[in-house]
């Protein structure tokens, strides 16, 4: 498996904080790989998501794609966020080929294609804000899809869905990645969605954000969450995430749990 | 307070989505009667007015402006055409000082809008400028422009470019964060950002600030029209004045505030066309 991505020492310091939101980050991913990180609010994971789609640039280390430093955003990766933010005066249509758009090319029988693949083609000319939660995610999907990325990074963009929506775009997304070859980092705080789509899984601790561990997910695909299989690997993660970062409660959450995938543009802008 | 059986078993059909007087009549009124009342309202009061100058030997040579004089000389001068020339040449001033309040006065709303250190630059100096009447800039506004008729747009332009530019700015401090760096994911550059992002969010805002700005200049023209030119509503406002056809002043003002409702139809219209909001 050739690398796709490599983070290179990163460290990253936000002003006025005291302690590195991020300190001696060092990973290697392959092409196809699907890779979660979790962690804990506040751990850094989204930060580090933001330097891999280069919207924001890290104080020390650097992300290469095949081998290229990482500046600024490109369509050959796109990041999902949390909140699908469509253009609620674009139709799904436009919304999806957004990207297309701004790289000045045309492509209507993809966006046509993709729309089918995330089961919105009889909605392409409804206004997206006549659509349901899932199906804005949905959407976002699709325009994140339009470019034909390599990559595709994800900061949690199922987590305000309801658990059987959430399920079927995991599976989704999952799938769709596999079938197109796409190399897949996402960040979660859900052991669940991490056992669902990850081959591989860092683990991530805060004070300084850093990786303290990590697990291999020795499930096929697709993958059946209701087999004793699932449920083995997900008790061994959890396990191993209580030994690494400590059990206990979760610290309350705040603002639905979006204060950290906020920070790293409120503190970039 | 009993309630008459009637009006009780409309309720009760009301409630169970039958036809309804009731329903009927409250649309009516609220499409029509209601507005006729206001109109109505409206020109009980200028007659009563009328009817006061009138009957007061001190006053009575104003007569003329009471609605019957007034109506009779509209009709007159909408049959001669008379009108045509001073709500064109006043159109056509309000129209060239509005664009100039949007080329102005919408670039600056987007830069103050993204930019908080030029917000902040900007806003002594622009509080100040926005506070001084624009009809004090005249005498300015002749010494510098060579004719009356682009004097007058520039005092236009100077009252209109306020609202149209706080509006945008408005706008712009509005818009979801999100839609930028979604944007940026996507390959946005700067120019695509404007055209297809940022334009599209505040179309509303910028026709509402619009909206405003054709009600102040609307209201600047007519003075301004008072000085220099011999065309436009105000000059044949003045003009009437000074010719004692009192009749022909009330028609000019009846047709300035029929103009000003049509201008702002038209505003609310365009800001509904502009608006992404979804309507029920």
């Amino acid at each position: 498996m050739s690398v796709h991505l490599s983070i290179d020492y990163i460290t990253h310091t936000f002003k006025g904080q005291p302690v590195p939101t991020l300190e001696d980050i060092e990973l290697k991913i392959g092409s196809g790989e699907q890779i979660a990180l979790i962690g804990r609010s506040g751990c850094g994971k989204s930060t580090l998501l933001h330097m891999l789609a280069g919207l924001l640039m890290p104080s020390q280390g650097c992300v290469r794609m095949r081998g290229r430093q990482v500046t600024k955003p490109s369509a050959k990766w796109n990041m999902m966020f949390q909140k699908p933010s469509l253009y609620p005066w674009m139709s799904v249509r436009q919304n999806a080929s957004l990207g297309l758009d701004f790289a000045g090319q045309k492509d209507p029988e993809r966006v046509e294609r993709l729309l089918n693949m995330v089961g919105l083609a009889d909605k392409a000319d409804t206004n997206v804000q006549s659509l349901s939660g899932g199906q804005h995610q949905r959407v976002a999907l699709a325009r994140s899809l339009a470019t034909s990325p390599e990559l595709l990074l994800l900061d949690e963009p199922f987590s305000a869905l309801d658990a059987f929506t959430r399920a079927a775009l995991q599976d989704e997304v999952s799938t769709i990645a596999r079938e197109q070859g796409l190399t897949l980092v996402m960040v979660t705080h859900d052991i669940e969605e991490a056992v669902a789509m990850a081959d591989r899984v860092l683990i991530m601790a805060a004070n300084p954000g850093r990786i303290v561990g990590e697990m291999t997910v020795n499930l096929g695909a697709p993958r059946d969450r209701a087999s004793p299989d699932f449920s083995r690997q997900r008790e061994a993660l959890m396990r191993q995430f209580e030994t690494l970062v400590g059990g206990g409660h979760e610290p309350p959450p705040k603002g639905n749990g979006s204060t950290e995938s906020n920070s790293p543009q409120r503190q970039a802008a | 307070m009993s309630i008459p059986l009637p009006a009780m078993s409309n309720m009760l059909r009301d409630a169970s989505g039958g036809f309804s007087w009731r329903g009927a009549l409250r649309g009516l009124m609220t499409g029509v009667g209601y507005p006729a009342i206001g109109i109505l309202v409206l020109l009980a009061v200028w007659w009563l007015g009328g009817w006061l100058i009138a009957s007061n030997p001190a006053t009575e040579s104003f007569a003329d402006f009471a609605p019957g004089p007034a109506f009779a000389r509209l009709a007159d001068l909408l049959g001669n055409g008379q009108v045509l020339e001073p709500v064109a040449s006043s159109l056509y001033r309000i129209g060239l000082g509005l664009l100039w309040a949007v080329v102005v006065g919408v670039p600056v709303g987007v830069a103050i809008g993204l930019n908080a250190a030029l917000r902040e630059i900007s806003h002594v100096p622009f509080q100040f400028l926005r506070m001084i009447s624009p009809l004090a800039w005249m005498p300015i506004a002749v010494l510098a422009f060579a004719t009356w008729d682009s004097a007058i747009v520039f005092l236009v332009t100077v009252a209109a470019v306020w609202p149209v530019l706080f509006s945008t700015a408005q706008g712009v401090r509005r818009i979801d964060p999100m839609w930028f760096k979604v944007a940026k994911n996507l390959g946005a550059g700067g120019g695509h950002m404007l055209r297809r992002i940022i334009l599209p969010a505040i179309g509303q805002d910028i026709f509402a600030g619009i909206r405003l700005a054709v009600g102040v200049a609307w209201i600047v023209l007519v003075p301004a029209e008072y000085l220099g030119v011999t065309s436009g509503l105000g000059y044949a406002i003045n003009d009437a004045r000074d010719t004692l056809e009192y009749d022909t002043l009330a028609a000019m003002v009846v047709v300035i505030g029929v103009i000003g409702f049509v201008l702002d139809g038209i505003c609310v219209q365009l800001i509904k066309r502009f608006s992404w909001h979804q309507q029920d």
